[in-house]
């Protein structure tokens, strides 16, 4: 084997509660370990060379969400990006835009999902009358539950948002994270709420028909989900609805 | 001095401190959580294959019920848990799973009809009944009779950690992220509440409720590689152990899980074998019926990773630059069952390995992954020295798992004993009142606030992260799979070395706000005592007993060490902490010891046991032929429930038989 090369990583670094901070890059070296992600270079960094660098990661194993970044101009999961995929040993990390930013490559995204649940309110809302946990549970189509699954893989991770220039233009738009939640169960069989009840949440310029069908989403997407599936679903649902009334 | 009341407080924002908080919140008692992160990146979310409860709607789960469950359940733990918690527990799971339903889990359904399924390496078509159709589905798991494992594809605590949190944010119960509680506000006799330290601004704050409950996850990560997600570093069984006066459980009880990928350490979950994966060796061989005619692949985890170990040192792993490893073998379920039901495995396998698990095996090795020991409680979940200290989930020991967990009981436990013992918290908060004792708050206040003066101004020399890494190493190497007495020794020693080094950290970042330096300078000390709980536990524990397998002491021995590990750190000064035993009664046991049907039979009995068995024939005879199996349970060993959860729980076999259809 040739000898493990240097890499470099050139890092934003802002203390936002530091009054005479600025924000700036500041580039670190680091000799390549086979397997090496940017999970295991980012705590090299810290623990090595600077220990104040902050950085959120979890489960570091792309299941939890917690630690995306943007990698040399894309966003995405820093625990499965291997250094290796970098041919020129390049590497240049920005906080996820979008975001309230806590310092370096650590922002609130816990927050702003909190809140978006909170708007949109994005729990199951059953019949209450249905419900009893001693009895045998209500059958549901197999075929159903699958696809809720694949829906329900979304880690809140940021990526969408951050990947997302109406998101970036406008505040207020929901962004793919919450269509998608919303299309979820909007398909639910078990849940209550009416076509009619999800369009005055996003049947407007904040929700499908705000989207200009970029679909940096869905491209960005770490964990693969249909965007462009989702949204085009919910628009002919929402445009339904104005049919119907 | 900041601080903020609640009626009851819990710490620890995943399944079991969520549910406990749902539990609270709907008897209309105030209640905040606490978390380092934000509530749906907990560890929870990585529980990938599934949670038992005997639903018994699949074929392969029918004559499933509470008793078997409960049987497997004590089998699994080699006789180590409470008898009585496993009940509560057995009983309790297959509401929970219905409950989940309604509150939004995908759980995978049945299909009636024929399916063709691997068994023994074997593909096998079974048929499922008409009327089970829709209703929930189960896959097989180590260590159990029935499949009985309910699951969404293998991200099924991914789907559960994001409806139950979805619920608590219906109810809007505030979770109050990047917070690290790091020590109780007690006074000796009962808990107040916790000391808090915002990871963004560096404030201090405490946190005042009527009850307070540790739901911080496991230890793991006192181990250098381990399935578990970085935060579960112990920092919530050290705020009990600091204490002086709190018990921990069992400690020395650490699982290490058959199947995480080499080399870092991340879980492929015990799906993979229930759904017919095989281990291989170096040569291609499945190796696994040779050592296990009976479980084969899908004995306990303990057997198995300690039969992997063997084989390995037989020299039958495979060489990497990272030390021997074996092989899991899922290709034999086909590309549909791997991209559909076992789809974050192969996102996995492509991320971390490069490979394609549907036609390529990939390289695992027994890591790291429970900690069945934790902060001791009664069986309402209460620390029988703090009142109103309570702790659930991985973070305690209620104890449903004494030596060692059987797969899919732990996604279990958060949401079974969240239910239960969440009910037990709301009992209290409704029983007492909120006891607030200013100079108390201040003077754990202050003793904070100094102990990070000292890490910022001090004098210290030492790296926190070179002692923190010593630790884990020494947690690898000595206090492993296999442990021996001359290893435990050494791991006492060197911890107890490093304990006394942690008091000279010194800090190159020298904020007082979000500073991960200082972050890991508060946690490491702690983690050190942690780790010599476990060390200290093993090294005293002279007997094999599930996860604890001492080479020096093969045997499992019920005649001396029937019992359960309590360690208490009560001089803050000490280097080690006090261990003393609680014995298990085996004269009250439904379940008296005996053989697992796996692994080594070579136990010594406990005097009591034959006697036991002989009362317990004298019981059942006595009832009569009539009697049904909840009389005889009740007979033997009668149990206790809140009153909400103690209605018997419907089964399609109870409907089947009623119409008199197959």
């Amino acid at each position: 084997m040739s000898s493990p090369r240097t890499i470099s990583f050139e890092i934003f670094r802002y203390d936002p509660q530091d009054p005479n901070d600025k924000p700036k890059m500041v580039t670190y070296e680091i000799t390549e370990a086979p397997g090496m992600t940017v999970f295991i270079a980012l705590n090299l960094l810290r623990e090595q060379q600077d220990p104040s660098l902050q950085f959120d990661f979890v489960c570091r194993a792309g299941i939890c969400g917690s630690c995306a970044m943007v990698i040399n101009g894309k966003p995405t999961l820093a625990c499965r990006t291997l250094t290796a995929n970098f041919p020129d040993g390049k590497i240049k990390l920005m906080p996820l835009p979008g975001f309230e930013l806590i310092g370096d490559l650590s922002v609130n995204t816990g927050k702003f999902m909190r809140e978006l649940a909170e708007r949109l309110q994005l729990w199951l809302q059953p019949d209450a009358n249905d419900i009893d946990i001693h009895r045998l549970e209500t059958p549901m189509d197999p075929a159903e539950a699958a696809k809720l699954y694949e829906l329900e893989r979304c880690v809140e991770c940021g990526v969408c948002v951050s990947a997302c220039a109406t998101k970036q233009m406008k505040d207020t738009f929901v962004g793919a994270v919450g269509m998608m939640k919303i299309a979820r169960f909007e398909m639910d069989s078990r849940d209550t709420r009416s076509a009619e009840d999800f369009y005055h949440v996003i049947g407007n310029q904040d929700g499908v028909f705000g989207c200009m069908t970029l679909l940096g989403c869905q491209d960005a997407c770490p964990k693969d989900l249909p965007h462009m599936q989702q949204i085009a679903y919910l628009r002919r649902k929402m445009a339904q609805t104005i049919v119907s009334c | 001095m900041k601080i903020i009341y609640t009626d009851s407080l819990v710490v620890g924002a995943g399944l079991a401190g969520l549910r406990v908080a749902i539990a609270s919140k709907e008897r209309g008692l105030d209640t905040v959580v606490l978390s380092l992160i934000p509530a749906k990146r907990s560890h929870s979310a990585a529980a990938q294959g599934g949670m038992q409860a005997s639903l018994g709607n699949t074929v392969k789960g029918m004559g499933d019920d509470e008793d078997v469950h409960f049987q497997d359940t004590v089998k699994g733990s080699d006789w180590g848990c409470d008898q009585d918690v496993a009940r509560m527990f057995a009983h309790c799971a297959p509401k929970a799973v219905r409950e989940l339903a309604n509150w939004g889990v995908p759980w995978s359904r049945i299909t009636a009809g024929d399916r063709q399924v691997v068994v023994n390496a074997e593909k096998v078509t079974i048929t499922e009944a008409e009327k089970a159709h829709g209703l929930i589905n189960a896959r097989d798991f180590g260590g159990t009779k029935k499949w009985r494992t309910c699951y969404t594809a293998d991200g099924t605590g991914h789907s559960l950690l994001y409806a139950v949190d979805n619920k608590a944010i219906e109810m809007d119960i505030p979770v109050h992220e990047r917070i690290e509680a790091l020590s109780l506000i007690h006074d000796g006799k009962r808990c107040h509440g916790v000391i808090a330290r915002c990871l963004v601004t560096g404030e201090l704050r405490a946190y005042i409720g009527k009850a307070t409950t540790i739901a911080t996850g496991g230890y793991g990560r006192i181990y250098e590689v381990s399935t578990n997600a970085i935060i579960c570093e112990g920092v919530g069984q050290a705020l009990a152990l600091d204490t002086g006066v709190a018990t921990l459980g069992n400690m020395e009880a650490v699982q290490f899980h058959p199947t995480a990928i080499v080399p870092v350490g991340i879980l492929t979950t015990e799906g993979c074998r229930g759904d017919g994966g095989l281990l291989r060796d170096k040569d291609g061989h499945r190796f696994m019926p040779d050592y296990e005619p009976e479980k084969k692949e899908l004995a306990s985890r303990d057997v198995v990773s300690r039969r992997m170990t063997e084989h390995m040192r037989k020299g039958k792993g495979v060489d990497s630059p990272y030390g021997p490893h074996l092989w899991l073998d899922i290709t034999l379920l086909g590309r549909k069952h791997v991209e559909t039901n076992l789809r974050e495995v192969k996102e996995i396998c492509e991320n971390f390995l490069g490979i394609d698990p549907a036609k390529d095996w990939i390289p695992v090795r027994p890591t790291q992954h429970y900690s069945m020991g934790g902060i001791r409680t009664n069986a309402t979940g209460e620390s029988p020295q703090l009142a109103g200290l309570f702790s659930v989930g991985e973070a305690a020991c209620w104890d449903m798992h004494g030596f060692n967990r059987l797969g899919g009981n732990s996604l279990a436990e958060t949401v079974v004993g969240g239910m239960i013992i969440g009910k037990y918290v709301a009992d209290f908060c409704e029983k007492n009142t909120l006891e607030i004792n200013t100079g108390e708050i201040e003077t754990s206040m202050t003793k904070m606030q100094q102990e990070i003066d000292e890490l910022l101004v001090g004098k210290g020399t030492e790296n926190v992260f070179d002692i923190k890494l010593a630790m884990q190493r020494i947690m690898m190497s000595y206090v492993g799979i296999f442990r021996n007495g001359p290893e435990l020794e050494k791991a006492v020693t060197e911890l107890k070395d490093l304990l006394k080094r942690s008091k000279n950290i010194g800090l190159k970042c020298k904020k007082r706000h979000a500073n991960p330096e200082l972050v890991e300078a508060l946690r490491v000390p702690r983690m050190l005592r942690v780790a010599l709980t476990v060390a200290c536990g093993a090294n005293a524990r002279t007997e094999s007993r599930g996860a604890h397998a001492r080479e020096d002491y093969p045997q499992r021995n019920d005649k001396e060490w029937l019992n359960r590990t309590l360690s208490t750190w009560p001089d803050e000064n000490a280097l080690e902490p006090e261990l003393s035993y609680e014995q298990l009664d085996v004269m009250k046991m439904e379940l008296p010891p005996g053989y697992r049907g796996y692994g080594n039979d070579n136990a010594v009995a406990h005097p009591d046991t034959a006697t036991r068995e002989a009362q317990i024939a004298g019981i059942l005879a006595e009832l009569g032929d009539d009697a049904d199996r909840f009389e005889k349970q009740a007979a033997i060993m009668p149990f206790d429930l809140p009153e909400t959860l103690r209605p018997r729980n419907e089964r399609l076999s109870d409907t089947i038989a009623v119409s008199g259809e197959k």
